[in-house]
């Protein structure tokens, strides 16, 4: 491998020699190659669960298409109170406006459970181990900040689904004490959902939140990079002739891309055949819909929240479901202090229990929750 | 989906690639050759709808410059040696009522870089502020100052109290 690096240096002999005395000018001055060979040099381990592997690739993919379509849909949105009647417009009026809508959504539901498999394979892979923990608690702020992302893109169109989803949303940090309702007020811009909320949760939307997730994605990313993937169990208990790898460039990278083209192709099979609705412009003077409900993937929370409500009274439900949801975070972030070795023993033991247990409550509460919303059609 | 023999791993790269000389069109060649078609083909499945939908206020606006009358409820009212602005499609257009009861109707684009022109009542003339261009208050024609080219100029028609504005 070590006799490759001098070709590396020069660019392939097939290319046009212009073509390589260009590429030597620019590589003298910013060293493309050193990049090149730091590509080339890096291997993947390559075992039976490598397919997990893909799945933090196809969250950024998707995340990059948010980000062009987000930009396609600045063009014809307008925050403020103009903003149902220029969704509206994207969706019936402008060409393409419906595909280009539908992709973003759609796009985002798909990072979101995308970023959720990724997370869930990094923890059975105990990927969060030593020395993985920023990567670990870094990836947790990004699910965070895109579940935010989403929350505040949620109410954009403002029709009457987005209005009152919000709506309750934001009538959950209200039960906090004291600060509860200031807080909310706050992040409102007023004590109703107004088209101040719409212009606050735009800036969010377009401006804070980017500015947050990038830096933080790159900092996730960049410690991938630092660390290498890690092993399972099963594979570093194998001496160190007997694992195999794959050179990252270009043997995982053509695999990469071919895995984001199929998320490509699944992406715009479902935007094309499932058009994201608009419903009605929001009314606060009519009642809700009946099936209101969040995005799925606040259902468990949002169902969580209703469990709580019936057995406790008032909003004491409310106030102890914050508390188990703040708990359950904590205990999440703090995995790897709790299975910090590598030898499979009780610790490591009890967290896959805790892992497991984890999907189990999300998928029965998410699943109930869809159970009971009422069937309007 | 990625195809490789079995001891790619091992040399992955600098090997030579010996089967680069084997005919026009050998297995690598068509590999390359399919890889640019698909290319091809996603980039014009994305480029078309994207292209469409960047261009969709330009496509409007070509079909509602495309109107050929306007009609003005109001303009009858507009005074001897005055004139109004209104909208002939997307453009401004300038309406005249002279001293002698005629009226002239005329894009009010200047022809030299665009800018909106006024009628001057004291000078019976149509002047352009950006550059000081003159055209004439009858014909548009072009009198004095930069502008290339007379402004162009609409037919107009008096029928039942309202005025219609058309193109010649
Ligand atoms: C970073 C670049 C992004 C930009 C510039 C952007 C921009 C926008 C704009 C202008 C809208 C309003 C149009 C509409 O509602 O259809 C919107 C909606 C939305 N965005 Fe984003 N966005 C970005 C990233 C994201 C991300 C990362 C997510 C989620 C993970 C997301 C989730 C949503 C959702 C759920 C909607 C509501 C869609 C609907 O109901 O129509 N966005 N976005
Ligand atoms: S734009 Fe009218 S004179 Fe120059």
């Amino acid at each position: 491998m070590e006799k490759s690096s001098s070709a590396e240096r020069k660019p392939p002999a097939t290319v046009h020699p212009l073509v390589g005395a260009v590429y030597q000018w620019v590589d003298d001055r910013l060293g493309i190659s050193d990049v090149v060979k730091l590509a080339t040099k890096k291997r993947v381990p390559e075992h039976g669960q490598s397919f997990w592997y893909y799945w933090g690739g196809i969250t950024l993919f998707f995340f990059i298409v948010m980000c062009l379509s987000g930009v396609l849909l600045l063009l014809y949105y307008r925050p403020g109170d103009s903003a149902y009647e220029s969704v509206r417009q994207i969706t019936y009026e402008i060409k393409f406006g419906w595909l280009v809508r539908s992709i973003h959504s759609w796009a985002a539901n798909l990072m979101i459970l995308s970023a959720f498999i990724h997370m869930f394979s990094a923890f059975f892979m105990r990927a969060y181990r030593m020395p993985r923990e920023f990567t670990w608690w870094s990836g947790i702020g990004l699910l965070l900040l895109a579940m935010t992302f989403g929350f505040s893109g949620y109410l954009l169109p403002m029709d009457d689904l987005a209005y009152f989803a919000t709506k309750v949303g934001l009538s959950i940090p209200a039960v906090v004490p004291v600060v509860g309702p200031w807080v909310s007020d706050l992040i409102r811009g007023g004590p109703e959902i107004t088209s101040y909320t719409v212009s606050r949760f735009f800036a969010l939307h377009v401006v804070v939140m980017p500015a947050l997730f990038i830096p933080l994605l790159m900092f996730h990313l960049g410690l991938v990079q630092k660390n290498g993937m890690s092993m399972p169990e099963s594979e570093l208990e194998k001496p160190e002739a007997a694992r195999k790898s794959i050179p990252f460039f270009p043997n995982f990278a053509m695999k990469d891309l071919g895995v984001w083209l199929v998320a490509l192709n699944v992406l715009a099979l479902l935007a094309a055949v499932f058009p994201w609705a608009l419903g009605p412009a929001a009314d606060p003077l009519m009642p809700a819909p009946m099936d209101i409900h969040p995005e799925w993937y606040f259902m468990s929370s949002f169902q969580v929240l209703k469990i709580f409500g019936q057995i406790f009274p008032g909003v004491t439900g409310e106030f102890v479901a914050l508390g188990v949801f703040k708990l359950g975070l904590l205990l999440w972030f703090l995995v790897p202090f709790f299975d910090p070795t590598t030898k499979g023993g009780l610790r490591a033991k009890l967290t896959t229990y805790f892992g497991i247990l984890t999907i189990v409550i999300l998928l029965v509460t998410t699943i109930w929750g869809y159970w009971v919303l009422p069937a309007v059609h | 989906m990625s195809e490789e023999s079995p001891n790619q791993p091992e040399c992955p790269k600098g090997a030579p690639d010996s089967d680069e000389n084997d005919g026009p069109l050998d297995r690598r060649g068509f590999l390359k050759l399919a890889a640019g078609v698909v290319g091809a083909g996603y980039a014009a499945a994305i480029g078309y709808p994207v292209y469409r939908y960047i261009a969709s206020p330009v496509e409007q606006a070509a079909m509602a410059s495309a109107v050929t009358e306007v009609t003005l409820d109001n303009a009858l009212s507009l005074p001897l040696n005055s004139s109004m602005i209104f909208k002939f499609g997307t453009a401004p257009a300038i309406l005249i009522h002279h001293a002698n009861d005629t009226w002239t109707a005329l894009s009010a684009v200047c022809t030299h870089l665009g800018c909106t022109v006024n009628y001057q009542p004291e000078n019976n003339v149509i002047f352009c502020p950006c550059h000081s261009g003159v055209y004439n208050a009858e014909t548009g024609a072009n009198i004095s100052g930069p502008p290339p080219k007379p402004l162009k100029q609409y037919q107009v028609q008096i029928s039942d109290g309202k005025v219609v504005i058309s193109r010649a």
